[in-house]
């Protein structure tokens, strides 16, 4: 563990710590169950958006995604009676093009994943609202799919299946991204994409891999959210839950110049995130100072980490001066 | 600062220091010169010369040490301040503002004045350049526009902007490198002229010759320390280079005896994408070391980049150890057995704030991993055979490679590399900016590695250096191989000759 994670790991028992002494009621059967599902949900495209940011990369059409993949999920499965897993086989695929034409804008065409992606964002959230003539999709009264609610919303020994899915793709993602060559490489391509073409790096292939990655993680994600809210309205669907993400990433330790980072952060970060948002409905704070808080809290954890950049700064400097302490006139005795 | 006559100055430095993270770049320097003198400054690139000069000019404050000009202790100096102490520097790299004329950038922020309203004295402005101008004996008058300036012709500017003030201390930074034989010869009188008005003349060069011509003293620095003066009848070519680089030359550039091999490397008919026109036939055996010399700007970089994958080829093709390759594939060539070393290590060939470790590993990990995962502990003992085998000093393969010098993060460059087993590699200016003591382990690597088979393809702007490792030397010039020489035949007016086809 990194020493960010353990700092960060601190801070989110300290803060549940407040927050249980101030209403008892957060450590409730119900809210904490309330609660974990809320982590895995927002944490798988957490996750997804952690991928993406350390590549030096961003992807802000996240939410966009998951208000038409679930538009379209919903659609299918209602209005045209696709059977639900073949309605899931075809919107990930969906994403996965998604996710491939943004990484192809990016490498190839050479545009910065800023633009490509808020593009995105706007496209695919209008898309959707065409879709749907600016209404919601939903299910029709009386439709039901037992085996499909059960598998995403539904629980086993009172933990939320988000939860659990959110697990395995945490343990997932954490062996991908720091035990494998792929996840070396995406280090080294967010950290300096020149040396890292250098050093023989394909980093065009490993760009488009992280793009497709995020993508696929946050169309499922997209199913799960429609089958919680049970109703997508295209308009508010998923708004600014691209924000959360970068959040929660910025948090783990992501620079957003690339190449840093870990997953127990991003895990850690939403883990925080969630439980700042419960903090303010139990306290009674209007939900209105909700994003305040998030951006406030985004604030402190960007200049947590910048100071602790020049801190590393400040310490190089300090290690050089000394190694001249040690070899003072031993140089120029030499002439 | 009390207003001076133009009375000789008398300048000292002593105990500068000026570190920056992972590199120190002085170690309590001195240095002092008097008006009437002119003294020479020499030492290799990366011994300190540049950042001495930034401090005396007030650009970067020294971290310890004094500075006393006329007998008085300044502090806080600034770039203002020196110019009103008389002081000029000519710099190496020159800007010279394209838009304004001669006489404009000449009188840059001291321009002269008429009438209430301070409208320009145009007139007043051109009779005061005039003369400098003639002193120089430029091809350029006042009036001439910048912007169709030749280098040498810039230069000169540069000259004359420095001679417009009330010149106390004329420090000259590489004066002459785009000079001809004849402007040269007219700077040194200018110099001399200048010596016997009573003017202090720093004067940076790498051209020995010319400080021999006209210096009364030379100071040299190496490694960022002071590394000896000579006086005046002590001046000597041989004399300057054993204080540059602290021993005798011929030990300094170790040359094995290994017969050449196979052809390794064969370039036929490339050509890059700058010089689309021209295409480059070269081979090189195993067990040579074939340096690339020509000027900047000849096409070697492009070249490299070229056969390593990085730029796309324009023409062409090159064998490998006979595998035909067409280039544009970065995994290909090394995985033909090509790496590349390349000229800017802090962009180009290291991950700054990555372990040494990591930095050493990331070409090998496909070749260490198990199924995809990273191999760990034959990662580290990757790297700790790297560094016994190169001498990286380093307190911890953990720290950052941010934290080395110079010369141990070129050998980080270097071991990365050599742990894929490459049979050719190209090495772009292997040596620019390290330290002495690491320039010699770099060097005696080159022919650990060629007496083990290796083909090496050394693109050097270094003469010293170039002559002295050589097996072999193909000279560039505008894209184009204009001639190769052997070692016999190898002398600096000869690859100068070439290099300027």
């Amino acid at each position: 563990m990194h020493k960010k994670d353990i700092g960060l790991a601190t801070l989110v028992v300290a803060v549940g710590a407040i927050v249980a002494m101030v209403n008892p009621r957060f450590l409730s059967p119900i809210n904490l169950a309330n609660t974990a599902n809320l982590i895995g949900l927002f944490g798988l495209f957490s996750i997804a958006e952690a991928f993406v940011i350390v590549t030096a990369g961003i992807e802000l059409s996240v939410g966009s995604v998951i208000a038409l993949i679930g538009v379209i999920f919903v659609d299918l499965i209602a209005s045209f009676g696709v059977p639900w897993p073949i309605a899931l086989v075809i919107v990930l695929a969906l994403s996965l093009v998604i996710g491939l034409t943004h990484g192809w804008l990016i490498t190839r065409l050479k545009l910065q994943p800023f633009v490509v992606t808020l593009c995105g964002l706007l496209i695919y959230r209008g898309v959707a609202r065409f879709y749907t003539k600016d209404g919601t999709a939903g299910f029709s009264f009386g439709s039901d799919f037992p085996m499909l609610e059960f598998l995403v919303s539904g629980r086993t020994a009172g933990i939320p299946h988000s939860v659990m899915a959110f697990a395995i793709v945490a343990v997932a993602a954490w062996f991908l991204l720091h035990r494998t060559v792929f996840g070396r490489h995406l280090y080294a391509v967010g950290k300096n994409v020149e040396a890292a073409r250098y050093s023989g790096i394909n980093t065009d292939r490993v760009i488009i891999q992280a793009y497709i990655l995020c993508a696929f993680l946050t169309g499922i994600s997209a199913v799960f959210f429609a089958m919680y809210t049970r109703s997508v309205q295209p308009s508010s669907h998923g708004n600014f839950y691209e924000l959360y993400a970068i959040a929660a990433a910025v948090l783990g330790g992501f620079s957003l110049r690339g190449g840093e980072g870990s997953i127990i952060g991003v895990v850690l970060g939403v883990v925080l995130l969630q439980m700042l948002q419960n903090l303010v409905n139990l306290l009674g704070i209007p939900s209105s100072l909700n994003f305040a808080v998030m951006g406030s809290v985004i604030l402190i954890g960007v200049i947590a980490d910048t100071q602790f950049a020049r801190y590393r700064d400040g310490r190089r400097q300090m290690i050089a001066m000394a190694a001249i302490g040690d070899q003072p006139r031993a140089a120029a005795k030499q002439s | 600062m009390a207003a001076h006559q133009k009375r000789p100055i008398s300048l000292e430095l002593s105990g500068i220091t000026k570190v920056y993270p992972g590199a120190v770049a002085l170690n309590s320097v001195s240095l002092s010169i008097r008006g009437g003198e002119v003294v020479g400054l020499i030492g290799e690139n990366g011994a300190g010369k540049s950042t001495l000069m930034k401090v005396l000019t007030g650009a970067v404050a020294p971290d310890e040490g004094r500075i006393v000009i006329d007998g008085e202790d300044v502090r806080d100096l600034t770039p203002a301040r020196v110019n009103r102490c008389g002081i000029a520097l000519v710099h190496q790299e020159l800007n010279p503002f394209a838009n304004l004329d001669v006489t404009a950038n000449v009188l840059l922020g001291r321009e002269m004045r008429k009438g209430p309203f301070g409208f320009l004295d145009r007139k007043a402005m051109e009779e005061k350049v005039a003369p400098i101008l003639e002193l120089l004996d430029t091809r350029f008058g006042p009036s001439s526009s910048v912007a169709d300036l030749s280098l040498a012709d810039q230069q000169l500017l540069e000259i004359a902007r420095a001679l417009s003030i009330d010149l106390r201390l004329l420090i000259l930074d590489e004066p002459t490198s785009s000079l001809t034989i004849s402007e040269t010869r007219r700077l040194l009188e200018v110099i001399g002229r200048l010596r016997d008005q009573g003017v202090a003349v720093l004067l940076i060069t790498h051209r020995l010759a010319e400080i021999e011509a006209v210096a009364d003293r030379v100071v040299a620095l190496r490694d960022g320390c002071n590394a000896g003066e000579l006086d005046r009848d002590q001046i000597g070519k041989d004399a300057m280079v054993r204080l540059m680089i602290g021993r005798d030359v011929s030990q300094f550039y170790e040359r094995g005896d290994h017969a050449p091999g196979k052809v390794l490397l064969a370039l036929k008919g490339v050509k890059t994408q700058a010089y689309p026109d021209q295409t480059v036939d070269l081979e090189v055996c195993g067990g040579e070391i074939c340096c690339l010399a020509g000027l900047v700007g000849a096409g070697r970089t492009e070249l490299a980049r070229v056969i390593f994958g990085i730029d796309p080829i324009a023409g062409g093709a090159f064998e490998i150890d006979d595998k035909r390759l067409e280039g544009s594939s970065v995994p290909e060539a090394i995985r033909a057995g090509i790496c590349l070393v390349p000229e800017d290590r802090k962009v180009e060939g290291l991950f700054l704030d990555f372990a040494i470790t990591e930095n050493i590993v990331i070409p090998s990990h496909s070749l260490l991993s198990k199924r995809g995962f990273v191999d760990a502990p034959a990662g580290s003992a990757l790297a700790e055979k790297s560094r016994a085998r190169l001498k990286i000093k380093a307190s911890s393969l953990d720290r950052a490679v941010a934290e080395l010098s110079g010369g141990n993060q070129q050998k980080v460059v270097l071991a990365k590399w050599l742990a894929m087993n490459p049979k050719v590699i190209i090495l772009d200016e292997p040596t620019r900016g390290i330290d002495v003591g690491a320039k010699a382990e770099v060097y005696h690597l080159m022919q650990e590695l060629a007496a083990k088979g290796v083909a090496l393809l050394v693109i050097s702007s270094d003469m010293e250096e170039v002559i002295g490792i050589s097996d072999r030397v193909a000279v560039m010039s505008r894209g184009r191989v204009t001639g190769i020489l052997h070692r016999g035949a190898l002398t600096e007016e000869n690859i100068l000759q070439l290099a300027v086809e």
